[in-house]
């Protein structure tokens, strides 16, 4: 860029459209507002950046995550000040817990009036200075520029997460000075992403030698890009060696391999948690031991040596102690790493494996995702089943939830087999998600089949991104799993608090299939199992916004359940096994 | 099988002096509050001041407790916070110098003022405020030098305390 552009004199709200330009930003997620008019004149004016409406700014949040996830690229949001920022502060934490790369743009009140209580002010750094990555004020347009630039780097390097600029709506209507890209680096913040190839050889060393290994794989090989997960599959495949990954890895390794066991955690599978309670050498690689995961840390794989491979050296030794900490880039110490394994001439203990591979084999066959199949009554995981045959095959399938018992059911049933085809809020559990998160991925993929696998009750929470749906002609699939209950919650009750069902019942629901005609979308309805597959096929045969409203048994628990308080060998594999006492007292505190 | 044993095996409670070079910008002391607050570690001191204008950085001295485990945590958090350039943990990293300096008021008359006088004298505090019936002393050192001292003039007539909280900084040439 020549010297004479970055002088170029604009106004606040043009700088702000040329850096999203500069940033390649083609599309962004927002809701007009008082403090934010001046931008919203700017893009008005512009054809190069499409502007999302919600109906929330929660949802754009979402949708910019969806956006996100389903992409690699940063999700861009603008909101207003005051209500507009304080609504944003969901989606920002549910950002900051999934590290999913955020830059969020707020008004703000003109700068003589902050800290005046004016209308529509509040401290919108102050209330999100703990919900993101990093966040500024910018109070001179002549640092706009740079701000901006500085927002996407941070955003994206490193572990990402979301960043607030807050932009008094004098600093709009200013002129200052452009500054491009190149001209805007942080003076700080420099994440490491090569590791440190002494540990790669050591873990190598671990790998090698090891008789009951398995690899524990995260989020963060998604973040790193697809590479990475090539590079994961190709590793793993090379040593032979059992892979499972958490609800936020869900396809940076194929689903459909035999070496995968399926997730792990709290509702993961009896083999994958056994594997990792019993394994002798655990890889765990962009994951962060999370209490989901672990279970009770104290009881928590106990004869393992450990190798933590992550971005964020804050993310090693914070729940369990680790034996061999790599800092980097997980494509880059994937790559270490089998290039290190291949000079070495590393190869598995083949003896050992073989032993390994049995014992796993016999815990599979437990086959710990069966659930009693009835004539007339849905199940859900039937219900899932059924989707997944009707998906199967297809690689523009892209998959959202909401948060509760179907999110884990969609966990388990839904075939993940490449990398970004999966949002779910996993860190924060946000329920009314997986619609927005929805638009965000079929506003990226117009053409891909999205489906939101819902729940009545998140649903609820924004559905009034129906109309957003169908003011830009977005096909989004809605697959509520309707059993009139905060299933999970009732689940906890059932399990915990003697079947006291406190509030958990939806009372007054609404008729989703008029519903969604009300939206002007689609509502198809099943209520007994053999109507089933017809309402998936017409709901993917649609090219419209659909609610699908499958009413689902009321009563069905997820199993297999690792209890609060409880090690991965203490699982619940189905409501058959004695519940009473299922979480120690201890446990009883623990979400 | 083991690898090397692990430096966080211990559960004992270490008290270490971290020394932070930060960007001197809006927000950012609130930035490392809110850490230590929203994480629920512990503040034993923190003091913070401007230390190069042209590059507009300040350096944060804070004095925290906690396992092993948690301090390599807190060091770890404290370093990807955007506008930290650096985090020193001085108690790990050789010899050091902390320093703290404290006003220290007493008011009283007769033989109680004349004894806290010569108590300052032998701990080289200052007078730096006199009136008829009180002193303010101005005392520096070790934290645990002032906390005697401290407890000395409370038999005297203390009136009140004011502290700066803990300033470190490493031994011999080399710079943070």
């Amino acid at each position: 860029m020549s010297a004479a552009t970055n002088e170029t004199s604009l106004t606040g709200a043009d700088i702000v459209l040329k850096a999203l330009r500069d940033q390649g930003v083609e599309v962004i997620f927002g809701y007009p507002g008082g403090a934010v008019l001046p931008i919203y004149d700017a893009l008005f004016q512009q054809n190069d950046i499409r502007h999302i409406l919600v109906r929330h700014e929660q949802a754009a949040l979402h949708a910019a995550e969806g956006y996100a996830r389903s992409t690699g690229k940063v999700g861009v949001v603008l909101v207003t000040s005051g209500p507009g920022a304080t609504n944003a502060v969901t989606g920002l934490t549910d950002a900051l817990m999934d590290s999913i790369p955020i830059v969020c743009l707020s008004g703000q009140v003109a700068t003589h009036l902050i800290g005046n209580d004016a209308f529509q002010e509040c401290d919108t750094t102050g209330i999100t200075r703990p919900c993101t990555k990093h966040n500024y004020l910018v109070k001179d347009v002549n640092n706009l520029a740079r701000t901006l630039h500085e927002a996407f780097y941070v955003a994206k390097n490193g572990r990402p997460g979301p960043v607030v600029i807050d932009i008094p709506k004098d600093v709009q209507f200013a002129e200052g000075t452009y500054r491009s890209p190149a001209d805007s680096m942080p003076k700080s913040y420099r994440p490491q992403v090569k590791p440190d190839l002494n540990r790669v050889e050591e873990a190598i060393d671990l790998l090698a030698k090891a008789k009951r290994p398995i690899f524990y794989v995260g989020g963060g090989v998604i973040n790193a890009g697809p590479v990475a997960s090539q590079l994961l599959t190709q590793f793993v495949r090379m040593t032979g060696y059992p892979c499972t990954t958490t609800l936020m890895g869900l396809g940076a390794y194929p689903a459909s391999d035999r070496q995968w066991l399926g997730m792990l955690g709290m509702h993961g599978t009896y083999e994958a948690n056994l594997a990792m309670h019993g394994c002798d050498v655990m890889v765990c690689i962009g994951a962060r031991f999370d209490d989901r995961v672990t279970g009770k840390v104290s009881e928590f794989s106990p004869n393992s040596v450990k190798i933590h491979v992550d971005i964020d050296p804050s993310s090693i030794n914070k729940n369990v102690r680790v034996d061999v900490p790599i800092i980097g880039d997980a494509a880059h110490v994937l790559e270490d790493m089998i290039r290190i394994w291949k000079a070495r001439g590393k190869q598995a203990d083949k003896a050992a494996l073989a032993e390994w591979w049995e014992q796993i084999e016999f815990w599979r066959a437990r086959d710990c995702l069966r659930y009693d199949k009835t004539p007339k009554i849905i199940k859900p995981q039937y219900a899932l089943e059924r989707l997944r045959a009707a998906i199967s095959g297809r690689d523009d399938v892209y998959i959202t939830t909401e948060v509760g018992q179907h999110q884990m059911w969609a966990a388990q049933f839904l075939p993940f087999d490449k990398p970004n085809h999966w949002m779910t809020s996993g860190g924060l559990g946000t329920m009314g998600y997986g619609l927005p998160a929805a638009i965000g991925a079929q506003v990226a993929h117009p053409d891909a089949l999205c489906i939101d696998v819902a729940g009545e009750a998140s649903i609820l929470m924004n559905i009034q991104e129906m109309a957003t749906a169908l003011q830009y002609r977005l096909p989004v699939k809605v697959f509520i799993l309707n059993n009139q209950y905060m299933g999970m919650v009732r689940q906890w009750q059932e399990l915990l608090h003697g079947g006291r069902y406190s509030e958990s019942y939806s009372e007054a629901l609404p008729d989703f299939v008029k519903l969604a005609d009300a939206f002007g979308g689609v509502g198809l309805r099943a209520t007994e199992v053999s109507q089933v597959d017809d309402v998936i096929a017409e709901m993917i045969k649609v090219k419209r916004p659909v609610i699908v409203d499958m009413c689902v048994d009321q009563k069905e628990n997820c199993f297999p359940m690792i209890p609060g308080g409880r090690a991965h060998n203490e699982m619940l594999l189905g409501p058959d096994e004695k519940v009473e006492n299922a979480t120690p007292e201890d446990g009883m505190v623990l979400v | 099988m083991t690898a090397r044993p692990s430096p966080f095996a211990s559960t004992a409670i270490e008290r270490h002096t971290i020394s932070i070079l930060v960007d001197n910008e809006p927000g950012v002391l609130a930035r490392v509050i809110g850490l230590f607050s929203g994480r629920g570690y512990n503040i034993e001191s923190l003091t913070v001041a401007e230390v190069d204008r042209d590059a507009t950085l300040s350096r944060v001295t804070i004095v925290t407790s906690g396992t092993p485990m948690i301090i390599e945590q807190i060091k770890a958090q404290l370093g990807r916070l955007v506008p930290v350039h650096r985090v020193h943990d001085l108690t790990l990293e050789g010899p050091f110098v902390e320093r703290e300096t404290a006003l220290v008021k007493v008011a009283g008359t007769g033989e109680k003022r004349v004894e806290a006088l010569r108590l300052a004298d032998v701990f080289k505090a200052r007078v730096v405020d006199a009136t008829i019936t009180s002193f303010v002393f101005e005392i520096t050192g070790q934290g645990e030098e002032l906390d005697r001292f401290i407890g000395l003039m409370a038999e005297l007539g203390l009136v009140g305390v004011s502290r700066t909280g803990v300033v470190a900084m490493s031994r011999g040439p080399g710079g943070i």
